[in-house]
């Protein structure tokens, strides 16, 4: 209890120093969402394009696959408020040997590293994937009970830890080598695979993205949950738990390799 | 000259980073083996030979030579370096010696592109193996030197505009957020989402004379084959329009940024 209390303060703190470096460079700020939220909508004109051209993708309806890629908008977003400033940055810190610093502090290493700055002109796009999320699914005519938002909120965190450790071990790479601009790209090129359904994707492919790098289930799950409200939702969610488990193992074991091959590269 | 100096210099500084050229390149073809299924899925689903124009075959050929001219002509790291120079300084150097910079920085260009190519070549090649079967080329001989032509301005196209960006760094300290803004509207509207042509026609329009769709979809329509007569002749005039005003424009912004550098730096 102790402990969780102390994280807690330093997280507060975290977010407090975040939201006045926002507020400094508001600008900047503001640019930021304009160009998320164009993100976003360039997504949803590509399928109005794809749309135009057929009535479904997959066994998905349009505005099923608009729930789809909302879901998607939604995980990234939260992951990105959370996480993505702090893991784009460690490379830098292992390059410059300013991660000494974090290793000093009395917290988790691994925690430290990955939550010290928040992003918050995500959690306004947040919401907008939500908004959108909202609309389609009174376009398909659901009612969600209150259990199946939950379980979607929990599908939806599950997704967020997915997409924190694909990002977290791509940012370890650095540590082995040079230069890793291309991390960045990494990542949006993985996580862009959960966008379209998941019967699309077939053979080796589909078998390697969804167990190896577990990138297709994180936005199918929720989104299949939401629209499929005759369908079971637990076999879906067993997986994406499991995968998500195993996944942040991973980061956790790589965090260890890691730290050994920092330690023994500086002294 | 000096400046094929240039052009083996940037040889040996890519070379360096070819691990994360090979990175880089492997999780290219993520998207595209994405598309690929997409698209696999959607022409089933609908049952039929054709999508806006597109046989099955068409769009893989499309999404394929696309990644390769992706690897070809596309900056990868140059605004940033280039950025990196004006603001800490190091540009400094280069004025006192008898090199032009934009010049310097348009050897080391092609040579980290042609570096990257040689790389990334490994993974594409696979790639290109696995789904050779389907892929169709035009016959005429004609569309082959347009879209190689084509595909060069596309390169400095992309070379200018990201130079320009670059420059901005003489009056702003943070040029990230709009390099990125421009980036996302290059990632859509140069057609490395899906063909333009499938857009509406008034969307087609705008983007006729919008400089996005020469940094990419242009020579990749061309060379599958989708661009025949009057179309083809007044978009590669465009692409060529698009490219001086992107050279000039560019080498203006350079001129007043060095006045802007020099006058406060001293």
């Amino acid at each position: 209890m102790e402990t969780l209390r102390k994280y807690g303060r330093i997280y507060a703190m975290f977010l407090r120093n975040s939201l006045i470096r926002d507020m400094t460079f508001k600008a900047n700020f503001v640019l930021w969402i304009i160009t998320e939220v164009f993100w976003f909508v360039g997504q949803l004109v590509f399928l109005e394009v794809l749309f135009l051209h057929t009535e479904r993708i997959a066994d998905w309806s349009k505005w099923e696959v608009v729930v789809l890629i909302g879901t998607h908008q939604i995980i990234t977003q939260i992951f990105q408020a959370l996480f993505y400033m702090n893991l784009t940055n460690l490379p830098e810190l292992v390059r410059t040997g300013k991660l000494d610093t974090f290793l000093l502090l009395p917290v988790d290493s691994q925690f430290a590293v990955s939550t010290r700055q928040l992003g918050l002109d995500n959690v306004v796009t947040t919401f907008v994937g939500v908004a959108i999320v909202a609309l389609a699914a009174f376009k398909l005519g659901l009612t969600p009970t209150p259990l199946a938002l939950l379980l979607y909120s929990g599908a939806v965190v599950l997704g967020v830890a997915v997409h924190y450790s694909i990002m977290f071990a791509l940012a370890s790479l650095s540590f082995w080598i040079v230069r890793t601009q291309g991390l960045i790209y990494g990542y949006y090129s993985l996580v862009s695979l959960s966008r379209y359904p998941q019967s699309v994707y077939r053979g080796a492919f589909g078998f390697i993205f969804t167990w190896i790098i577990p990138v297709i289930l994180v936005a199918n799950v929720p989104a299949r949950l939401l629209t499929r409200p005759l369908e079971a939702p637990w076999p879906g969610l067993w997986k994406l738990a499991l995968v998500a488990c195993l996944a942040l193992a991973g980061s956790r074991l790589l965090w260890r390799a890691a730290l050994r091959q920092y330690g023994s590269a500086s002294s | 000259m000096q400046y094929s100096k240039a052009f083996s210099l940037g040889v040996q500084n890519t070379l360096v980073y070819r691990w994360n050229f090979l990175i880089r390149a492997l999780f290219g073809l993520v998207p595209v083996g994405a598309a690929l299924y997409l698209w696999a899925a959607l022409y089933e689903a609908r049952g039929s030979a054709e999508v806006g124009g597109y046989t099955f075959q068409m769009m893989v050929t499309y999404f394929i030579v696309l990644l390769v001219a992706e690897n070809l002509v596309v900056p990868v790291e140059d605004e940033w370096q280039i950025a990196a120079d004006i603001r800490e300084g190091r540009l400094s150097a280069f004025l006192l010696r008898p090199v032009d910079y934009p010049t310097f920085r348009l050897m080391l260009f092609p040579s980290s592109r042609l570096v990257y190519t040689a790389v990334a070549i490994v993974p594409i090649a696979l790639l290109i193996a696995a789904v050779w079967k389907h892929l169709v080329f035009p016959g005429e001989l004609l569309l082959w030197v347009v879209g190689g032509v084509s595909l060069l301005l596309a390169g400095l196209l992309q070379f200018f505009i990201s130079f320009m960006l670059a420059t901005l760094a003489f009056w702003f300290l943070e040029i990230s957020t709009l390099v990125f803004i421009v980036y996302s509207f290059e990632y859509f509207l140069s057609g490395r989402l899906f063909p333009l042509d499938l857009m509406p026609p008034f969307f087609r329009e705008l983007s006729f004379w919008m400089p996005f769709q020469y940094e990419m979809y242009f020579p990749v329509a061309v060379l599958v084959g989708r661009l025949r007569g009057p179309e083809l002749w007044q978009g590669f005039a465009m692409q060529i329009a698009w490219t001086l005003l992107a050279w000039q424009l560019s080498r203006w912004l350079w001129a007043r940024g060095l006045r802007h550098y020099q006058a406060s730096g001293g």
